[in-house]
């Protein structure tokens, strides 16, 4: 059964009180005893959407696993700012390898602790999107294909931001890096490339994949426990916007990832063996341009030598997901729901 | 148990009789039969618990098997040539970690030109990888190494590479005697891990460390490579009280106590050398011979120790390091440093090129006579080469080399060795 937001009064926001819901539906977050997986003072940037997503995410695992939770970590921000020996945010058991190797290594814990009879103890790998759908492409697509029992989650801020924002392959049109600069006949990163991961994941027919964005952090935690309550491989990729990356403010992280799903610019899915079960309707749709605007990565496409015909393509973008997936209430496509 | 057995099928016997828990499988040439006949065992329930892993790369057995080893199970898997070098990231990645991974590499070369047989190219190029190399002279010598292997590396909670000629050993049936399930028992205790991913007690393995500790880490890895010097020796003695067999040990010497001439080899090709040296005694010749088993760490004393009383020493390696010479010859003359011998570089049996004794018979003679330049290149067809550094004199656009060479040379298959 696929998850049911709850409307409450206070419409236009998603901000309501645990004092509203049955115990039962408290977030882990609210639980005072929740695990703190990902300890305060490590050293991620003001507004971090990926150290937001984590905190969230992690929790929720070890929540859902009663403790029982291995965590292994590709190269990135998330290892670089959590870490530095003596220094560790991390209070669960954590690895880090290499840059493009976290699902293989899952897969070798994952197989310790079966042959140990420990399978009582789960465990999650989690990259960036750099290391997601490039450099660890291979390993990640290895570990699907065997339905290792592992769930990856990959936090995507659509670039190599410990690096200095190089394009990924989930870096979208237009947007401006280090590598892809607002220069030339068509500024920016270019169309019609990069990878869809979640798409790619179904393709592997694995028991479970979702989207989700730190704009909802109910629904990444309802679908991390629900993933945590699967056995084989699960892949969860959140969305997690980076104020340095993108140049937004910091205290507009969480917005932004709205104004993503929003848009129709990333939507918000959930699938089960390479089907469809559920999707996160538009609340009230925006044009992409509203997305866009905030952000410094996409300055180069408003002002004095705007480009309307590469906004157009972007909303074009936004549009073909709202159709493929459903995602407003009216004209929903009915196998998407 | 003594039986007529294939080298891989030996060496899996043996890796089955060392409980591994994990087992990483990929396929490349020579290693193939190894990890084939595991997967058998485990899937007919005969190894167990065991998981065997088909994965999809050696990056990935090298990264499933850093996972398994990091969460406490004892890990194993099995490579060669170019799959050695795809997973070199990893490689580094276990040793810096400490995890004690054993590894067969069954030695093979490394192209371009692709080319699927022996010589030492791989594995020496993992020299300064943090992992220690035993080179097996024989199939019951590689049975052995791997069972000192596990606990050599588990003590030092360092990761080992038992290095086998391809085909030659692989894939050659001969006596071995494969030891019973008591034996390694009670040779190799079960794995006791020094970190272990354990919810009930969290750690963080693989964080960053800046050069605040980074030398000391380093360090670290080099002290344990000097306790296995010391460590070596007692394992083989250790393992011929239980199995009854010299086996192992850092370095062995044949025929060398008068000897003033010393040839130097790793691998299989000593026994081609110690055949040689017999016939050579016969005729009076004073010639013996010093096999390398551990390769890293490098028994630099015990080297220089069995080299003193000689006169010269000629290494014989099937290896090359482009641009300079020999690469096991470069640390055989630091062994030696400030003895004065004379000493000389073969290169030889590159990409599977025969060793015949006839070669190295003239070989070993002008060594003697102190005939030899620095460094040989045994059987090196010089016309060949020759032609075909005069075509790139004479033609810009001279095309790929290799074809150029066989073209050349004719159809060379049947004239092999």
């Amino acid at each position: 059964m696929s998850f049911q937001p709850v409307k409450f009064y206070q419409t236009g926001t998603y901000t309501v009180g645990n004092r509203l819901l049955a115990a039962v539906d408290h977030s882990v977050q609210a639980d005072p005893l929740r695990s703190n997986s990902i300890n305060s003072g490590h050293r991620a940037c003001q507004g971090c959407g990926e150290a937001l997503g984590a905190r969230y995410a992690i929790d929720a695992a070890m929540a859902e696993s009663h403790g029982q939770l291995i965590a292994v970590n590709a190269t990135g921000c998330l290892e670089v700012f959590s870490t530095p020996y003596p220094e560790s945010s991390w209070q669960v058991p954590w690895i880090h390898s290499l840059f493009g190797n976290a699902p293989a290594v899952a897969t070798g814990v994952a197989a310790a602790m079966k042959v140990k009879g420990k399978t009582d103890v789960r465990i999650v790998a989690q990259g960036g999107d750099g290391s997601t759908t490039d450099i660890g492409f291979g390993c990640l697509s290895g570990m699907f294909e065997r339905n290792d029992d592992v769930l990856y989650i990959c936090y995507d801020n659509e670039a190599y931001m410990n690096t200095g924002v190089q394009r990924s392959s989930a870096t979208p049109p237009a947007a401006r890096t280090a590598t892809t600069m607002p220069v030339g006949a068509e500024p920016g990163n270019a169309f019609g490339q990069g990878k869809n991961l979640p798409e790619i994941a179904m393709a592997h027919n694995i028991p479970y994949v979702a989207t989700a964005t730190v704009a909802d952090l109910r629904d990444l935690e309802y679908k991390v426990r629900k993933a945590m309550g699967i056995r084989g491989a699960r892949y969860i990729h959140l969305f997690v916007p980076c104020p340095l990356g993108w140049g937004t403010a910091p205290h507009d992280t969480i917005l932004m990832a709205r104004l993503a799903k929003e848009s129709g610019t990333f939507p918000v899915f959930e699938a089960e063996y390479g089907e469809v079960t559920g999707v996160l309707k538009i609340r009230r749709q925006i044009p992409v341009e509203d997305y866009l605007k905030p952000q410094k990565r996409f300055a180069h496409l408003f002002g004095k030598h705007a480009r309307p015909d590469m906004v157009a393509r972007i909303q074009a973008i936004a549009d073909r997901n709202i159709r493929k997936y459903g995602l407003l209430e009216q004209g929903a496509n009915s196998n998407a729901e | 148990m003594l039986k007529q057995t294939e080298g891989s099928k030996a060496v899996a016997e043996a890796i089955a009789l060392c409980r591994p828990e994990v087992i990483c499988a990929y396929p490349i040439s020579p290693q193939t039969h190894i990890v084939e006949a595991l997967g058998e065992m485990v899937k007919a329930g005969e190894l167990t618990p065991c998981e065997f892993i088909n994965v999809e790369s050696e990056f990935a057995a090298m990264s499933v098997a850093i996972g398994a080893s990091a969460a406490g199970a004892r890990a194993y898997t099995a490579t060669a040539s170019q799959g050695l070098l795809f997973m070199v990231e990893a490689v580094y990645n276990a040793s810096g970690l400490g995890l004690p991974i054993v590894m067969t590499v069954a030695n093979r070369a490394i192209g371009a030109p692709i080319n699927i047989w022996n010589d030492h190219s791989d594995s020496l190029s993992q020299r300064d990888s943090g992992w220690m190399q035993l080179f097996a002279e024989t199939n019951q010598e590689a049975v052995d190494l791997h069972i000192q292997a596990f606990r050599l590396a588990e003590e030092l909670s360092m990761p080992i590479m038992v290095c086998m000629d391809g085909f030659i050993l692989t894939h050659a049936f001969e006596r071995v005697d494969i030891p019973s399930q008591q034996q390694v028992d009670s040779y190799l205790p079960p794995f006791d891990p020094r970190q272990v991913l354990d919810p009930a007690d969290p750690v963080s393995i693989g964080a960053m460390v800046g050069p605040e500790a980074f030398m000391e880490v380093k360090y670290l890895a080099h002290a344990k490579q000097m306790q296995a010097i010391e460590r070596i020796p007692q394992l083989a003695a250790e393992f011929k009280q239980t199995f009854g067999r010299d086996s192992g040990g850092l370095i062995r010497t044949y025929r060398a106590e008068d000897a003033e001439t010393i040839i130097i080899a790793m691998g299989s090709v000593l026994g081609t050398i110690k055949d040689t040296v017999d016939e050579m005694r016969e005729e009076g010749h004073k010639i013996g011979v010093l096999g390398i088993i551990s390769y890293r760490p490098f028994p630099l004393e015990q080297v220089r120790a069995a080299l003193l009383h000689c006169r010269r020493f000629l290494v014989l390696e099937k290896s090359l390091a482009v641009g300079m010479g020999g690469i096991v010859a470069t640390d055989v003359r630091m062994a030696v440093t400030g003895t004065g011998l004379k000493g000389y570089t073969a290169i030889a049996g590159l990409g599977g090129r025969a060793i015949p004794k006839s070669s190295l018979h003239k070989l070993f003679r002008q060594a003697e006579k102190e005939d030899l330049p620095p460094v040989t290149f045994l059987d090196l067809d010089w016309e060949a080469v020759n032609k075909q550094l005069e075509r790139e004199r004479l033609t810009r656009r001279s095309g790929p080399a290799a074809e150029n060479m066989l073209h050349d040379k004719g159809i060379v298959s049947a004239k092999f060795g």
